[in-house]
């Protein structure tokens, strides 16, 4: 290749437009992490025995591996090494207890809410959107609750489900992804301090989107929040995540678990918003999105569909999969992940076929710009039992600039031979020559940057719900900007 | 009144020079033709005014509605009412044409102080000339270029011209590709732009295209410059006698 286009030229940041920090008391534990850590939290949250036994369990667990040593080394990340004892494991905004409406919220976190443009308010609540918000560690509102009550849903914080539903919570934590699991989701076992909790009833289908907004706000904590959504036979609900995080120089660690149950014909729907601080134009600070979701499709013709947008943290580590238990179950991944200056991503799916005639898809999107790395890794495992099981799977990578990577990482393991198997991909670059088209014709060249880009994701933008394509949308643009000069 | 005044124009792409001085004056109402073989600089030419930054200008000016041209960015060109209908039209997958189209002509409102245009007032605008231009509604509703024919592709740049009314069209190899039937209808989408108030430029290697769009004058390109001027009929002399005269004819001006 010859030099670059000069309309394509290095990056320059944008700002980061929800880089504040809110200025709130906060109620947190001492840095480090140790039995008393675990105890400490746990005694905060008022929890049963079982819930601090499985806690320490994971603990202990976490204690025996190797530390830093015991991190998946496999993704096509790079970091420096994380002080596990020089983070703090809880944090929660003082404030008084029991909040009866959200008019006793702290007017402080409610502008935080309201700079992030969060449907807290009452008349924003038309607009159909239940908000469980999480602000570091704790949930502080969940509107809609009557209404959701009404249906028989159940959506509530970690630790309210703890209280008020254990033997949901005890049934289900960890069905999915035990505390064994993988380095961060044995530390989240062991730490998580709060969340979203969601039960779905028998026939119901959820009347509204549920959303949860994640933020992290206090310097040098770990947000390690736990959902956990269980949808019963022939119930449907769907999910939405969004997180964004203050700027702040030092990296901050992110270690979430997400289980999803799904009974017979059940569906759920799981879609993310993801905007973590990205860390500035030089890769110093960010978040570690190091997060492990999974979804089990436990019951026959049940179906679970992620869809992710991913244009935050410097570095993302994750991959939405699917266990197709249940016979004729359906999987679906959708993801653009785009990243740019000296982010990085690893991220992809994994769809493990077990029932048979168990169906899946994934469709990714990767956009590289600036230094930015984008891998897509994912595998596609069909067993033995699973008879006409069949995969689709597309993935395509986009290009802006030339010093930027695209990595692709597929592993198909097939021990059935009855099984489907359809895989195509493609790596394009946005050229000086489709920009200087639509220049031709009028456009900015970051409007026309930002169209090509939606163009290429649109197949993902179709599967999140209307409002949130449009946002996406926007996000896309926003954190390209400046990405061609 | 002059609208398009381009003195002495020289310009290099990779280190070789293309343009070795270009000398050309456009009036509103007129439509001129450049010709040439293969390799002459038209190409170069018709992207240099379009504002295309790959080309190095070493020499010239360009006066559009009196403004400097050469320091116009290619979307402040276009704002100001320049258009290249491309040679080779660029695939945008994923977005509409019409999403595109009306994307494209709100710019050009915003840039010049107009309301933009939602989708219902746009629709009855692209139905109008996507019937002039005997072009299907369908169209509309694929991805920019994606899957279009060739000849689907030049209709769908004179469409554009069509919608975006620019001051000044620039036609390059629009005929390249063309049968017979669809050539008439690009032909007949372009005459029924012909206005007092608008130019036309057509870059054409063949005079069948100008058969249909009948120019007023006829310039001939040969190693980058102009090697002879006339009218109409110098496209006919051409097609007969081919580009070797066009020298010959200089040297016997000379």
């Amino acid at each position: 290749m010859g030099n670059p286009p000069a309309s394509i030229a290095p990056l320059v940041n944008q700002e980061y437009k929800w880089g504040f920090v809110t200025d709130i008391n906060e109620d947190r534990a001492p840095k480090g992490l140790n039995e008393g850590t675990i105890r400490f939290i746990s005694a905060k949250k008022n929890e049963p025995d079982f819930m601090l036994e499985w806690r320490l369990k994971a603990y202990r667990h976490w204690a025996s591996l190797q530390q830093s040593d015991a991190e998946p080394k496999w993704a096509n990340i790079k970091y420096g090494p994380i002080d596990y004892q020089n983070i703090s494991y809880y944090s929660a905004p003082k404030q008084k207890a029991n909040l009866k409406s959200l008019d006793e919220l702290d007017p402080e976190i409610r502008r935080t809410y309201e700079k992030l443009g969060i449907p807290l308010e009452e008349q924003k609540m038309l607009a159909g959107v239940a908000v469980d918000a999480v602000f570091d560690s704790v949930s502080v509102a969940t509107t809609f609750k009557a209404k959701l009550a009404e249906a028989g849903v159940i959506f509530c914080s970690f630790t309210e489900a703890v209280q008020k539903h254990p033997d949901l919570v005890k049934n289900y934590i960890g069905s999915v992804v035990p505390y064994t699991d993988n380095f961060f989701a044995t530390l989240n076992s062991a730490v998580f301090s709060d969340g979203s909790f969601v039960y779905v009833p028998k026939g119901v289908r959820c009347p509204m989107e549920l959303s949860t907004y994640f933020r992290i706000n206090a310097a040098e904590t770990g947000q390690f929040e736990r959902t956990l959504i269980v949808a019963d036979e022939g119930a449907y609900v769907s999910y939405l995540e969004g997180c964004t995080a203050p700027i702040r120089d030092e990296n901050q660690l992110h270690a979430a678990v997400v289980e999803l149950v799904a009974l017979d014909d059940a569906q759920i729907k799981y879609s993310t918003v993801q905007n973590w601080y990205p860390g500035d134009k030089n890769g110093k600070g960010g978040i570690y999105n190091f997060v492990t979701k999974r979804g089990k499709c436990l019951g026959k013709s049940s179906r679970i569909s992620w869809t992710q947008v991913e244009t935050g943290s410097a570095i993302t580590w994750k991959y939405p999969s699917c266990i197709l238990q249940g016979d004729d179950s359906i999987g679906e991944f959708y993801s653009v992940a785009l990243t740019n200056n000296y982010q990085q991503a690893d991220t992809g799916t994994k769809m493990i076929h077990l029932g048979k005639n168990t169906r899946s898809t994934i469709v990714s999107k990767g956009i590289s710009a600036g230094h930015g790395q984008n891998t897509y890794r994912g595998l596609v495992k069909i067993l033995k039992g699973a008879a006409g099981a069949r995969n689709y799977t597309q993935c395509d990578s986009l290009l802006i600039g030339n010093q930027c990577g695209a990595h692709t990482f597929p592993y198909i393991e097939v021990k059935n031979a009855t099984a489907r198997m359809e895989h195509e991909a493609s790596t394009s670059k946005i050229g000086e020559e489709q920009l200087f088209y639509l220049r031709q014709r009028g456009l900015k060249t970051e409007d026309a940057v930002s169209m090509i880009v939606n163009g290429f994701c649109k197949r993902v933008f179709r599967e999140l719900p209307m409002e949130f394509a449009v946002e996406a949308q926007k996000l896309l643009s926003v954190s390209l900007e400046g990405s061609v000069g | 009144m002059s609208l398009l005044e381009i003195k002495d124009l020289k310009v290099r792409v990779d280190g070789r020079e293309i343009l070795k001085g270009i000398n050309l004056e456009i009036n509103t109402g007129e439509v001129h033709s450049i010709m040439g073989p293969n390799g002459s600089g038209k190409s170069t030419l018709a992207q240099v005014l379009a504002r295309r930054e790959t080309y190095e200008v070493t020499g010239g000016e360009v006066l559009f509605k009196g403004k400097n041209l050469l320091e116009l960015k290619a979307e402040d060109a276009a704002c100001e009412g320049l258009f290249l209908a491309f040679q080779y039209p660029v695939e945008i997958p994923g977005i509409s044409n019409a999403y595109f189209l009306r994307s494209a002509l709100n710019a050009i409102r915003k840039y010049r102080g107009e309301d933009e245009m939602n989708a219902m007032d746009f629709l009855p605008l692209m139905r109008e000339k996507l019937k002039l231009l005997d072009m299907n509604e369908t169209l509309m509703n694929r991805s920019v270029n994606e899957s279009f024919s060739g000849g689907e592709k030049k209709r769908n740049e004179i469409l554009q011209m069509a919608v975006l009314q620019p001051k000044l069209a620039i036609l390059d190899e629009t005929d390249s590709g063309l049968d017979i039937d669809a050539l008439r209808v690009v032909a007949q989408g372009v005459n029924a732009m012909r206005s007092p108030d608008r130019a036309i430029l057509v870059v054409t290697h063949y005079q069948r295209l100008l058969n249909y769009i009948v120019p007023d004058r006829v310039h001939v390109l040969v190693e980058g410059r102009f090697m002879r001027s006339g009218g109409p009929e110098l496209a006919l002399e051409l097609e007969e006698k081919g580009y070797a005269t066009a020298e010959t004819g200089r040297e016997r001006r000379v």
